[in-house]
């Protein structure tokens, strides 16, 4: 029971990890970029629920409006930091967004100050199924994230604008060639994973009922790690990435003996995925051609 | 006879009088603590962003865990020299050469380690495995026993006369910029920038990439281990909080301001970041002290999107300082440029090397048969 009861607290943990990946891996996949400042979209989130929750009280609308929120800044992001880079080299768009993560984190800190704010969403209690103890904390994440993923893959496969989306990444100058409007497709994505990151920084704050200014920092790298254990640029990847690592860490946290080194165990396997499958476990082996 | 390029040496004789100017002021005793302390600081971060300008500028693949390796360099070399001076049968400089030494070749062996999985990654993969391996070392030192690395309250080292660790900085920054600026000019140098313009093409003219990613990681480590070392001398307590991501990217913008492959704009970055931080951190104090944080990040972003945006393209070359120069100069003649001219202090990059092949070059006096008809009669 207690191992079942492990693994649930893990896979919603893993919901959120999942939530952040997708950001990560569908602005990878069409913008081929590293948006290192997704992290610190989840933070704005976080903070836009404590000025709406301090405002009107209601989760569900401070949720809506810190969706809103994120949609916004990631688009303007964009349009701001990367959109004048595209073209020029990699590192350049990746120090650009590294450069952005600090401003986000540094605006924040001068707006609200260093100290943690208290934020409470709603009171959560227990829910036994049968012999199974669950917070409803592990229901919500679970069957949220189970629903927006499916969402998201139902969108990507079925829609005009999901599939666009697929051709962008596949190859980004044939899809112009057939009339997608490339930028457009961009700005979308960026929309899309900045709104899911809003969801995983509600989460994220439900759990610890507060947040700081540097909440997204290492859920943010996490949830990368996970992106590119699954195979950067795959969203079914991201889903098994994000899982997988809320998983091992629910499990490794189970144990006294290991928990201090739970963040090196979870790196360790980034490592070891990379070196028997360096494209992550569903990417893509690329060829490069000359 | 030949041509010595003073230009070359430039560097070294800078450094030199950095050292031999402060020094005799030390000795005079007219540098303040905190003074000592910036130079101190400043070497450590010239010795960091020389390192890493290695492997960013020069091998072209991002590491983001620069961090990690001065961590293994301080814990190593700081452990060490707390036995060596407990023991007391050496002299302070042997021990801290043994450590400095010890330190280094400690971290450089975590550069083998995290190179090898780098032989088979490349761009963003490779610098998300650097960025796990930072986290992983720190949290292996954080979580050892206490008795061994503290814990999260770390080790204490012992003192050093705040008088001379300058100096000793000074000379470690030396020997950084001598063998990094040696290795870029040689043969291997010019296969590990061959390697960053396009690896395809280097493996194809029969250059080894396996091996000379690994040298550079190994090298790049080598000297952040020792930058560690130094850091252990040059505070009292080395704990691995110090040693996040937030300080290897605070590195790498060091490496971006000075200029991707140039080493001797990465120097000039660290010793001007080491002072502007310290002077912002005088002058902001309480609240106003993140505003030093949005400084940094607005350079960076500025900085970035003006050297490489696509659409400020004619922009920079007017305003750029070499074409300054030879505006005012108009020396400027292709066909004065001798062949053996290369200049390896600023190898060019891929987009630079385009553009130059792609020039038309102008002949003044075209030749014409008639006119040289002319000139037989």
């Amino acid at each position: 029971m207690e191992f079942i009861e492990t693994l649930l607290n893990g896979l919603s943990a893993g919901g959120t990890y999942a939530m952040i990946a997708l950001g990560y891996t569908m602005v990878y996949g069409i913008a081929k970029m590293l948006n290192f400042a997704h992290g610190d979209v989840i933070m704005v989130g976080g903070y836009t629920l404590f000025i709406t929750m301090g405002m009107m009280g209601n989760p569900i609308l401070a949720l809506i409006l810190a969706v809103v929120c994120c949609t916004v800044l990631g688009v303007t992001i964009e349009k701001v930091a990367y959109k004048p880079l595209r073209g020029a080299s990699p590192l350049a768009v990746l120090i650009t967004a590294i450069g952005m993560s600090y401003l986000l984190q540094s605006l924040a800190q001068i707006i609200f100050g260093s100290a943690n704010k208290s934020v409470d969403l709603m009171e959560l209690g227990n829910i036994s199924l049968g012999a199974l103890q669950l917070s409803t904390y592990t229901v919500i994440t679970l069957v949220a994230s189970g629903v927006i993923m499916a969402a998201l893959s139902l969108f990507v496969k079925y829609t005009r604008t999901g599939r666009a989306m697929i051709a962008v990444s596949e190859d980004r100058d044939a899809a112009q060639l057939m009339g997608i409007n490339v930028n457009r497709i961009i700005t979308l994505t960026f929309a899309i994973g900045s709104g899911l990151a809003a969801f995983a920084g509600f989460f994220m704050t439900l759990k610890t009922y507060n947040v700081s200014t540097t909440m997204g920092a290492m859920p943010g790298i996490k949830a990368f790690t996970a992106a590119v254990i699954g195979g950067i640029g795959s969203i079914p990847g991201a889903m098994v990435g994000g899982l997988l690592m809320g998983v091992v860490e629910a499990f490794s946290q189970t144990s006294p003996a290991i928990a201090p080194y739970t963040d090196a165990i979870e790196f360790a396997i980034l490592i070891v995925i990379l070196l028997v499958r360096p494209s992550g476990i569903l990417g893509k082996k690329r060829r490069e051609k000359v | 006879m030949k041509k010595i390029k003073w230009k070359h040496y430039a560097v070294y004789f800078v450094l030199a009088f950095c050292a031999l100017y402060f020094g005799l002021q030390a000795s005079a005793g007219e540098l303040s603590f905190s003074t000592l302390l910036q130079l101190e600081q400043a070497t450590i971060a010239m010795i960091l962003a020389a390192s890493l300008s290695l492997v960013v500028g020069f091998l072209g693949e991002l590491s983001l865990g620069h961090a990690g390796f001065m961590c293994v360099g301080a814990f190593i070399g700081g452990k060490l020299s707390t036995i060596l001076t407990e023991a007391g049968t050496m002299g302070e400089i042997p021990v801290l050469l043994i450590c400095v030494v010890i330190g280094g070749l400690a971290a450089a062996v975590c550069g083998i380690i995290i190179g090898l999985p780098a032989l088979r990654l490349r761009g963003d993969y490779l610098a998300i495995v650097t960025l796990a391996f930072g986290e992983i070392v720190r949290s292996l030192f954080r979580n050892a026993p206490e008795s061994l690395f503290g814990g999260n309250l770390g080790i204490r080292t012992p003192r050093y006369d705040r008088n001379e660790l300058f100096l000793i900085g000074f000379a470690l920054v030396l020997v950084t910029v001598v063998v990094i600026k040696n290795l870029i000019r040689s043969k291997h140098g010019r296969a590990v920038t061959s390697v960053r313009d396009s690896e395809i093409a280097a493996r194809a003219c029969g250059i080894n990439v396996t091996k000379y990613k690994l040298l550079v990681f190994t090298v790049s480590a080598f000297f952040a281990g020792v930058a560690g070392v130094l850091y252990s001398y040059s505070n009292y307590q080395v704990s691995s909080a110090k040693f996040d991501y937030n300080y290897s990217i605070e590195i790498l913008v060091m490496v971006v301001l000075g200029g991707m492959g140039k080493l001797g704009g990465s120097l000039i970055a660290a010793a001007a970041i080491t002072w502007l931080s310290n002077q912002l951190q005088l002058k902001l104090t309480g609240d106003l002290a993140v505003l030093k944080d949005l400084l940094y990040a607005l350079i960076l972003i500025l900085l970035v999107v003006y050297n490489n945006a696509p659409a400020l393209k004619n922009l920079r070359e007017k305003l750029s300082i070499r074409n300054l120069m030879v505006r005012i100069r108009k020396k400027h003649d292709p066909s004065k440029v001798h062949d053996d001219d290369a200049k390896w202090d600023r190898i060019p990059t891929k987009i630079m090397v385009d553009e130059v092949l792609s020039v038309d070059v102008q002949v003044k006096s075209p030749y014409t048969p008639d006119k040289a008809k002319k000139e037989d009669k």
